[in-house]
């Protein structure tokens, strides 16, 4: 074995130990009548298990039963507040809701926690301290809209956005009105361009990999470009963000047409949810022919991909599976989420010493039924 | 492994995301399809015009000699597919293998294609009515009779978004190359053969690769060829045909409802007219949009159709290399089974009955391991109320409805390619003015018997070109 095996080895150990620390800390939290919430409170009494007194480590988690996301859907939105943090000022996040209630995720500072850790990933030389933002994302009840712009803040800058909301793109869709669906996303591309155009010296920004194509489009169109515009470093995500995506994008949308070989603007992959928080990519490597591995946020949040047709079971690596997500913050206890995508189980390496997920896209049996919007 | 990249206006682009198409009996990879993404289309729309300006460098007699040429490759010459190569045994062990087509459908199909690039000079002059070619390069000029004419291109290039099961479609784009328009095309996952077969068969005959884009994808591909063409042929269900009604841009092509109506003056001389109604149903295994799903008479039905089941009842299903095989497969799972089950419900109704079973010997849906046969099936309607009358399915079905004739006309709905057998003068004035109708026959022609010389929903020139006024000079006082 050689000296970085070791290494490697003794952090994925010690990663572990800290996960399994946290799940007790969590645990603890959530089920203490002291500080847990009106939600793990009451479904304690049905598990039929002490969760403080049986789930000692991660592995222990299994016993919980799956978590179901209709348990988000509606309210009181309380139920979901620790009374260990009673008082303190509560931020109401939601996901889905194209029809229908929407799921709702109560935080406090977990976003703002989860965006500082992961300004802390970000190149200095390609995201510069103090310069300013452009959110071009969705708007909103989501959680990305205040997190770009905490982002940006906690960076020294102030961020940009433009008014989107996802949910009627996904009903235009949903009625094949793309006509209108194409002059909305034009709407939305205007607003940025007018912010680009400002001249408040934007170099940082966030968005999906639809806009990016159409924000792109639109400066050619214009004799510019995403390089001519000073932008320098790109955060975009989701399972659009696939591997040739990413070369299409480093290898054309990215580039100064008149001057190709100055090379793209930089751009990192990220996948998340409101449920989890951000998992940010692994760094990019020429090597990896533009593969994509996400790492989970441990020991805040972790992904697992577990078979089909068991969820307690992990695949093995190299392995497809299916996504399932777990939340261990004192705000929030999210055990075994099953997320609607599937993906390949990677290795831990040097800077995430846990399990990681490549190839990340819609869930097989969900795929004919999701509605892919702009965001 | 052969290897079949994506087409950028001629250059082959090879992407990290693949799809492979298999055998269908088999499950045998045949070839990796590289995956386009939407992005890529609307980088690529920056030089479409360049596609009609590198064709407009060559005359329209000029393109014209080389589809003669391209036809011939097509047909008969070992052409360049991706990394490899394909000679036409190859191609039709190819596509009658993922698609379900047996092969000697596909040869048939073949020559389909190769009659339509040798006749083009004779199909342009029909669909042009006769109009200098040349008027379409320059954009105007004078007809012999000394009236000036304007065509102006609606879009540099055509969209095709094409579909996997039927590779009778691909007549409907060969004459857009020689009318000096650009392709792009996006091949039905099943189905790339065609396209790359025909691409390259026009490159080795001197048409320019920066004409022709091919964007093997999924929906998403789909949708961005609608977006960035300004015209584009689609293929779908009644749903998609829906979406875009009224849409000047898209054409879309759907099911056909082509049907046989038998006149009062002729319905007793049915017998004669046998051997029309079921090679209209089962010829090319009942795929096409111009299969007949329909026959339609005011007496005698019952007997009609019973002497059709006794005729299809008994075909069943034989191996894809048997120059007898009439069947083809559905390759997508469950999807056969549906259709049965819809079948049966519907036959429940009252005044509706299946004919064929009782001549089938077994069942009419055979269900293998990769795929599923649907036998031909023919339904007795006694009236046209019954759902069933009007349906139309992707195997040999037809029914055959009884309904006077001088209800026909208002109850058939939409038809594709209607053959009324009447020599009744009256009622061929009323199937003339019948705007549900699209290809009218009167007389006794199969419904799959097309001339080539006649548009096919809608003249490809009116949807490509745009007659306007142009003056350079001032008109005559008045």
């Amino acid at each position: 074995m050689t000296a970085t095996n070791v290494d490697l080895t003794a952090k994925i150990k010690q990663a572990k130990e800290t996960l399994d620390a946290r799940v007790r800390e969590i645990v603890e939290w959530h089920f203490n009548p002291e500080t847990g919430c009106p939600f793990w409170l009451e479904k304690a009494k049905t598990l039929g298990f002490d969760p403080r007194q049986d789930v000692k480590c991660f592995e222990d988690m299994k016993k919980f039963p799956e978590f179901q996301d209709e348990w988000l859907r509606g309210g009181p939105i309380q139920r979901w507040i620790p009374r260990g943090l009673a008082g303190k000022p509560v931020y109401v996040f939601e996901t889905g809701g194209t029809t229908g209630i929407p799921k709702s995720r109560m935080q406090i500072d977990d976003w703002k926690t989860d965006y500082e850790q992961f300004s802390a990933t970000l190149p200095d030389d390609k995201f510069p301290k103090g310069s300013n933002w452009l959110m071009l994302g969705p708007s909103g009840p989501r959680r990305l809209r205040l997190a770009v712009e905490h982002l940006a803040q906690t960076r020294g800058g102030i961020s940009f956005c433009v008014d989107l909301d996802p949910r009627w793109v996904v009903k235009l869709i949903k009625r094949g009105n793309m006509k209108e669906m194409e002059a909305y996303r034009d709407h939305v591309i205007d607003q940025a361009i007018s912010i680009l155009s400002a001249g408040h010296d934007i170099k940082c920004m966030f968005t999906t990999p639809k806009l990016l194509e159409a924000l792109a489009m639109k400066l050619f169109e214009q004799g510019s470009s995403i390089k001519k515009s000073g932008i320098t470093g790109i955060f975009s995500g989701g399972t659009e963000f696939t591997p040739q995506w990413y070369r299409f994008a480093m290898d054309e949308l990215l580039r100064d047409p008149d001057d190709p070989s100055s090379g793209p603007v930089f751009m990192t992959p990220t996948y998340g949810n409101t449920l989890m928080g951000l998992a940010c990519g692994k760094p990019f490597d020429p090597a990896d022919n533009y593969k994509i591995t996400y790492f989970a946020p441990q020991p805040r949040a972790v992904i697992e991909v577990v078979e089909f047709n068991d969820y307690n079971k992990l695949v093995g690596y190299g392995q497809t599976g299916r996504v399932k997500l777990t939340t261990l913050t004192k705000e929030t206890f999210i055990p075994g989420f099953m997320e609607r995508d599937e993906g390949e189980r990677e290795l831990p390496f040097d800077k995430y010493p846990w399990d990681g997920i490549s190839g990340t896209r819609p869930f097989h049996e969900f795929a004919k039924t999701t509605t892919v919007g702009v965001y | 492994m052969i290897e079949m990249p994506v087409l950028r206006w001629g250059k082959p682009y090879e992407s990290l995301e693949k799809q492979e198409v298999v055998h269908f009996e088999t499950g045998e990879v045949l070839a990796n399809v590289h995956q386009a993404n939407g992005g890529m289309l609307k980088m690529d729309k920056r030089h479409s015009q360049r596609a009609r300006d590198v064709l407009r460098q060559f005359s329209i007699d000029q393109l014209i000699e080389m589809m003669a040429k391209a036809g011939e490759l097509y047909l008969n010459g070992t052409l360049p597919l991706g990394n490899g190569t394909q000679s036409p045994a190859d191609f039709c062990k190819m596509q009658s293998a993922t698609t379900g087509l047996p092969e000697h459908m596909v040869a048939f199909n073949m020559k389909k294609n190769h009659f339509v690039l040798s006749n083009m000079r004779q199909i342009l002059d029909a669909l042009t009515r006769g109009l200098p070619l040349d008027i379409l390069t320059r954009g105007y000029g004078k007809e012999a009779r000394g009236v000036m004419l304007s065509y102006q291109a609606h879009s540099p290039a055509l969209g095709m978004v094409l579909p996997s099961n039927s590779p009778g479609v691909h007549t409907l784009w060969l004459p857009v190359i020689p009318l000096q328009i650009g392709l792009v095309l996006k091949p039905g996952p099943q189905e790339p053969w065609t396209p790359y077969r025909m691409a390259e068969a026009f490159f080795a005959a001197g048409v320019p690769r920066e004409a022709i884009s091919i964007y093997p994808g999924g929906g998403e591909v789909g949708a961005a060829v609608i977006e960035t063409c300004d015209r584009t042929m689609i293929f779908g269900g009644i749903p998609t045909v829906e979406r875009y009604h009224g849409n000047p841009r898209v054409q879309v092509h759907g099911p056909g409802f082509s049907k046989i109506l038998l006149g009062d003056d002729e319905v007793d001389n049915w017998e004669q007219h046998l051997d029309l109604m079921a090679d209209s149903i089962y010829l090319n295994s009942g795929r096409g949009c111009i299969n007949c799903s329909g026959i339609w008479a005011s007496r005698h039905t019952a007997e009609i159709a019973d002497a059709l089941g006794k005729r299809l009842g008994p075909i069943g299903p034989l191996p894809m290399k048997d120059p007898k095989a009439s069947l083809a497969p559905f390759t997508v799972k469950g999807q056969a089974e549906a259709i049965s089950n819809d079948i049966d419900e519907a036959c429940k109704q009252p005044g509706v009955t299946e004919v064929t079973a009782k001549y089938r010997n077994g069942p009419r849906l055979i269900a293998q391991e990769r795929c599923d046969y649907m036998r031909p099936t023919v339904v007795h309607c006694t009236s046209p109320e019954p759902t069933i009358a009007k349906a139309e399915y992707m195997f040999p079905f037809s029914t055959v409805v009884e309904c006077p004739q001088d209800k026909m006309l208002s109850t058939i709905g939409q038809t594709l390619v209607c053959s009324a057998i009447t020599k009744d003068p009256k009622w061929s004035q009323q199937l003339l003015d019948a705007n549900n109708i699209d290809r009218l026959n009167i007389g006794a022609l199969k419904t799959i018997q097309l001339n080539w010389l006649q548009p096919h929903e809608g003249n490809i020139i009116d949807f490509l070109f745009r007659n306007r006024a142009f003056q350079n000079e001032a008109p005559p006082a008045h």
